[in-house]
């Protein structure tokens, strides 16, 4: 009973420092979201269309899907230095594979008789893109999306060792001082906050995908 | 010449390194071992009841999305600093990486091949040790080589809570900001996470 005073505690005299370690965890997992999203997909759709790219550039997310992401976050350091910039980087490096790969297994896992059924009915290359292939490919996309954006929200609560701030410090601060109410406000904020982007991609899902649950 | 020099710190500080990567290699055997053994009964447990299997999917996967950061800070109330905490998350989660896989192996079976089985007279058990298993090991390989991977992944993390092995080096590299401990501890925790993955791999093959 006596740490959930302390809690209370905390949120009294603490609150608007809480606030600014909430909005920079979102704001740095959300800025390092788009950016991942936005060469994740392309990328994707590249190694659909070109085989030769496709070996290379999914060998290598492969390997880079098997390292720690902690290895990669710290080795970032020497390169980058300390700061908001290098946990970035490193967040989008980490996000990158699950868009990627589900981009890519998405699009080439659309049936090759719609495509020919669609250019058959006259249809011109962009529009076979985007009424027939691209929303065959979204429901894998959105997953790949969902996954990555729950390991940003894990990786930036890591991120927080070098410098990215947020809930981590928070842990951080709670693991060097022995102290059970920091770790327990830092814990179940990040858990509640990764826990509600899946719920949220959840519900999105149901909205841009209707057809599917009609 | 950054390369010799790494090279001269890995000569100089080699008993340090290895104690980490032994360290690390016992955070991961224990992991699977109790992972396995959980699993198992779990998977087990859900072939006399489907329903069971999918309520657990379900309650796995929602822990799984829960930051391993924030388990072992929500824990260490309750179980302390240390190895026990470290374990008993990473088999948390690699839970979700088993039974997924498991359970969608044994149950993906083609029905027609169970059901001759069961026809023959094979009890539940007999198909699951004679049958399902055989045929879905493809599955079930690639649920462990799944969790073994992320185990070692996220058991670097766990020397934040004192836990040891290649993570100690990575955060006392960042600590003191020593660039050719980070690249040790970076280039051996990948090493390690490549070499298990390509060993399963190879095993894979060889059946």
């Amino acid at each position: 009973m006596e740490v959930w005073m302390k809690i209370q505690m905390y949120f009294q005299n603490n609150l608007s420092e809480y606030l600014v370690c909430v909005r920079e965890h979102l704001v740095i997992s959300l800025l390092s979201f788009l950016v991942a999203a936005c060469i994740g997909i392309p990328f994707g759709y590249l190694c659909v269309t070109n085989k030769k790219t496709e070996k290379y550039v999914m060998g290598f997310f492969q390997i880079l899907r098997i390292i720690p992401s902690l290895a990669i976050l710290i080795l970032l350091i020497p390169v980058m230095g300390v700061g908001v910039k290098p946990a970035m980087t490193a967040l989008v490096i980490l996000a990158i594979p699950p868009v990627l790969m589900n981009t890519a297994a998405g699009f080439s896992e659309v049936p090759e008789f719609m495509i020919e059924t669609a250019a058959g009915l006259g249809m011109t290359g962009k529009q076979i893109f985007w009424k027939v292939r691209f929303p065959q490919a979204l429901p894998m996309i959105l997953a790949g999306m969902k996954t990555a954006l729950v390991e940003i929200i894990a990786s930036a609560a890591i991120a927080a060792k070098i410098g990215a701030g947020g809930l981590g410090g928070i842990i951080m601060t709670g693991l060097s001082l022995n102290r059970t109410d920091l770790l327990l406000i830092g814990g179940i904020s990040v858990a509640l906050m990764s826990l509600a982007a899946g719920l949220l991609f959840y519900q999105a899902e149901k909205i841009i995908l209707k057809y599917k649950y009609v | 010449m950054g390369g010799t020099v790494v090279i001269e710190y890995l000569l100089k500080h080699y008993d340090d390194l290895l104690i980490a990567l032994w360290e690390h290699i016992q955070l991961l055997a224990l992991t699977l071992f109790f992972s396995l053994l959980i699993a198992g009964a779990l998977t087990v447990a859900s072939i006399y009841m489907p329903k069971l299997g999918e309520i657990l999917i379900q309650i796995f996967s929602v822990l799984y999305s829960v930051p391993s950061i924030a388990l072992f800070a929500i824990l260490i109330p309750v179980t302390g600093l240390g190895r026990t905490t470290a374990v008993i998350v990473l088999t948390a989660y690699n839970q979700y990486l088993l039974l997924r896989n498991f359970i969608s192996g044994l149950f993906g079976v083609d029905p027609a091949v169970t059901e001759a089985a069961s026809g023959l007279g094979m009890s539940k058990m007999q198909v699951l040790l004679k049958i399902r298993i055989p045929l879905a090991k493809k599955a079930l390989f690639t649920g462990i080589q799944l969790a073994a991977v992320s185990t070692i992944g996220i058991g670097t993390i766990a020397s934040m809570i004192h836990a040891g092995g290649l993570g100690t080096i990575l955060f006392d590299g960042l600590r003191t900001l020593n660039v050719y401990k980070i690249v040790a501890g970076s280039v051996l925790s990948a090493g390690l996470a490549l070499l298990v993955d390509g060993i399963f791999k190879c095993l894979e093959k060889k059946q």
